[in-house]
Parts: C-alpha cells; sequence; structure tokens
C-alpha cells in the first residue's frame, strides 16, 4: 500500500501575508543601502573615483544588484500575477468578443498571461478552437513575447520610468492596431487546413483553486526560472555600460543612428527582424547604443523588432499559418514598429 | 505508469523529460516516459502550453517545467 505524503510546504507558502510584508520591508531597506554600499567599495579600491576606472566601478557596483533586486521583485510579483492568468482563463475572456475592445483587452492580457515561445503555435490554436477572432489573437502574440516585465524592469531600472512607459505604451499600440488590422483583411482562409478543421472547443474553463500561498510558490518558480536564466546578460549588460560610460566619447554614434539619419529606423527595424534574443539579452545593445547618441525612437524600434518578430516563432508558426499570413503578420508588425520608431524620434 | 511530455522541442520540454526521468529513476519508480511532438497530438489533449504533462491519460501539468515537488507527487501515487 503507498501513502500520498504531501511535500513540507516551505513557511512562506503556510504564512503568505507575513512573508510578503517581511520581504517588501527588507527589499526596501536593501535598496536604500546600494548607492551608498557602491561608493563604499569603489572608496576601500585602489583607484581613484573621480577617474574613468572609478566611474565605470561604481557604475557597476551600484547597478548590477540595483537592477538585479528589481528584476526579482517585479519577477516574483509577475510569477504571482500570472497564476491568475492562464491562457485558459485569458481566452475565456477573449472568446466571442467584438474587436476592438477585444484587441485592446488581448494586448493588455498578454502583459500579465505567462508565455513562452514554444506555446505560441497550441495557444494560437486553443484561441482559434474557442473562437476567439483571428485579428485579436494576433494582438494577443504581439504583445505577449514583446511586452514583458523582464523587458520593462530593465528599462527601467537601467533608463528610467519615462523610457519604460513609453516602450509599453507603443509596445501596446502596435499589437492592439496590427492586430485589429490583420482581423480586417479577414484571413482566415490562410489558416493551415487542419487548424480550421480542429473540433471548435468550449472556451469555459474552472479556475484550479490556489491558495496565496500556492502563488507565492509561484512567484518564487518564476524568480528561479527566469532571473536565473537572465543574470549573465545583466551582468554583462551592464558590465558594457559601465565601460561605456567610462570610456567611449559621446554621441559616437549620433553621426549614423541620430534623429537626423531618417533611414536609421527602416535599417534598425530591418536588422532586428532576423535577430533574435529574450529581452534581456537585447539590453546591453540598446545600452550601448542609446548611450552613445542613438536616437530613442531607432532604439526602441531596433528593441521591439529583435523581440517581437523572430525567426523561431515564424518557422514554428508556418505549422498553422499560410505563408501570406505569415508575411502579412511581418508585414503588418514590422509597419507598425517603423511608424513608432519615426513618430517617436519627429516627436521627441 | 504511463507519462507523456508534450512539447515541440524547446528547451523546457527537454529539460522536463530529463527531470522525470532523472526523479523516477533516483525514487526507483517505473515509468514509461514519452515525448510528443506533433501538433496535432498535442492539440488533442487541449493544452495550450507547453511543456505539458500527461500521466496515464489525464493532463497534469501544463506551462513552464513542473517543479520538483510536483513530479515527486505524482511518481508517489504509482
Amino acid at each position: 500500500m503507498t501513502t500520498l505524503t504531501a511535500p513540507l510546504k516551505s513557511w512562506p507558502s503556510r504564512q503568505p501575508i507575513v512573508f510578503l510584508i517581511l520581504a517588501a520591508a527588507a527589499w526596501l531597506a536593501l535598496y536604500q543601502t546600494l548607492n551608498p554600499a557602491a561608493e563604499a567599495l569603489v572608496a576601500a579600491l585602489p583607484v581613484n573615483r573621480a577617474s574613468h576606472l572609478g566611474g565605470a566601478l561604481q557604475f557597476f557596483f551600484y547597478d548590477t544588484p540595483k537592477v538585479l533586486m528589481l528584476l526579482t521583485a517585479v519577477v516574483f510579483v509577475m510569477g504571482m500575477i500570472n497564476s491568475y492568468f492562464t491562457p485558459e482563463r485569458t481566452r475565456a475572456l477573449l472568446a466571442g468578443r467584438s474587436e476592438g475592445a477585444a484587441n485592446v483587452m488581448a494586448a493588455s492580457l498578454g502583459i500579465v498571461t505567462p508565455f513562452c515561445s514554444c506555446s505560441a503555435v497550441p495557444l494560437f490554436i486553443g484561441f482559434v478552437q474557442a473562437g476567439v477572432p483571428l485579428g485579436v489573437t494576433f494582438s494577443f502574440l504581439i504583445s505577449a513575447p514583446m511586452v514583458n516585465e523582464v523587458a520593462l524592469t530593465l528599462l527601467f531600472g537601467m533608463f528610467g520610468w519615462k523610457v519604460a512607459l513609453l516602450y509599453l505604451g507603443l509596445g501596446l499600440s502596435v499589437a492592439i492596431v496590427a492586430g485589429w488590422i490583420i482581423g480586417r483583411l479577414k484571413m482566415e482562409a490562410y489558416l493551415e487546413d487542419w487548424v480550421r478543421d480542429m473540433p471548435r472547443m468550449s472556451a469555459e474553463f474552472e479556475a484550479t483553486g490556489m491558495t496565496l500561498g500556492d502563488r507565492i510558490d509561484g512567484g518564487f518558480s518564476a524568480v528561479r526560472e527566469i532571473v536565473g536564466k537572465v543574470w549573465p546578460y545583466i551582468l554583462g549588460g551592464i558590465a558594457l555600460g559601465a565601460l561605456i560610460h567610462g570610456y567611449v566619447p559621446e554621441d559616437f554614434l549620433a553621426s549614423f543612428m541620430g534623429k537626423e539619419a531618417w533611414w536609421s529606423v527602416p535599417l534598425a527595424v530591418v536588422i532586428g527582424v532576423p535577430m533574435y534574443t529574450n529581452a534581456a539579452g537585447v539590453i546591453p545593445i540598446v545600452q550601448a547604443l542609446l548611450a552613445k547618441g542613438a536616437a530613442l525612437g531607432t532604439v526602441l524600434a531596433f528593441m521591439m523588432s529583435v523581440i517581437a518578430l523572430s525567426l523561431p516563432e515564424m518557422i514554428i508558426l508556418r505549422k498553422v499559418l499560410k505563408i501570406r499570413l505569415i508575411a502579412t503578420f511581418v508585414g503588418v508588425v514590422a509597419s507598425g514598429i517603423l511608424l513608432v520608431g519615426f513618430v517617436f524620434n519627429a516627436v521627441l | 505508469m504511463d507519462i507523456k511530455v508534450l512539447g515541440t522541442g524547446c528547451a523546457n520540454c527537454k529539460a522536463t523529460i530529463a527531470l522525470i526521468d532523472q526523479i523516477a529513476k533516483a525514487k526507483g519508480v517505473g515509468v514509461k516516459l514519452e515525448k510528443v511532438e506533433e501538433l496535432r497530438d498535442i492539440m488533442g489533449y487541449g493544452v495550450m502550453s507547453t511543456p505539458g504533462v500527461v500521466i496515464n491519460g489525464k493532463v497534469v501539468h501544463a506551462g513552464g517545467i513542473p517543479s520538483r515537488d510536483k513530479i515527486e507527487q505524482w511518481l508517489a501515487a504509482a
């Protein structure tokens, strides 16, 4: 006879509210010490604080723990929020809604629903089966990888809240409008036949009972998985930023990637399409570009096109979409990103 | 115990299989571990996020690599 023994739960899951309050307080306290600690560390080294090396080191010592702490906090909270927004619930919220409002909802849900690019296809099919309109599904598919908490946190931590907010707003806009346009084009015929032949499914679902303690576990697991995977990129990015900060002359890139070079935006988007890295991997590049004079619109356009349009994802989507629909998807999204880049450069 | 891991072959799916295999061996539980990569078959189970885990025909997990605790619970119920 076998007995089912439940694994011992750690104390955060057993006392979720206490844990959350203590964790928040500890995080805040630690955050305040970062700048003084960085200065103290540089002072302890045999380096002149006013030199290039001193400046670069202080930047590195302050920014690295700062960004890592921000990322851990945000990923943890999002991990908890994600547990409320499973794909099944998102699908139930979107099924059968009329377009327009649904595109906005889909793009917004893309931010909080957990998404891994290899799930793009099962998710796509699942949405289609339950009657979510094609354009709405695309709004979700564009926003989910692109407007994610890692990208937003890194942008916030390294470039300030304005840049992060901008990326959020522009990303959502591209997702909403591009999805809406694709919906208007009525391209359902360009889904692969076997997808259209799949049985209809109900969008109803039962919410599995999750306790707050379970959601906290979800948060921890998200941190282990995401921060665990991404921290080398962050370290690399900040180190690069520190070097640039200390050593590369200002405006080095302004001549060919600054606002006057109108062709820099299309170039950025075109270069970005075949490239793919996760949100953290592109940040070092963004860092380097921005610090040395590239226009913000161009850089954001580049970042979006790297993340939102990836060759691996297109290859996977080829299993469910005919080439014409994939081409339309890439075309509409790339145009949206281009527009965003231009408008932004012009306005700022 | 019949365990199927659903996934199109990305790193998370491979890691899930490796993890289940490793824990099953450590606990000495006999499992028949199978990878399901064909989209049509994956959709047949109604999962929308991979990796998915199906035990004896029932979907027990979808989305992300399952935790060790979860896997041990499944194996303990053998």
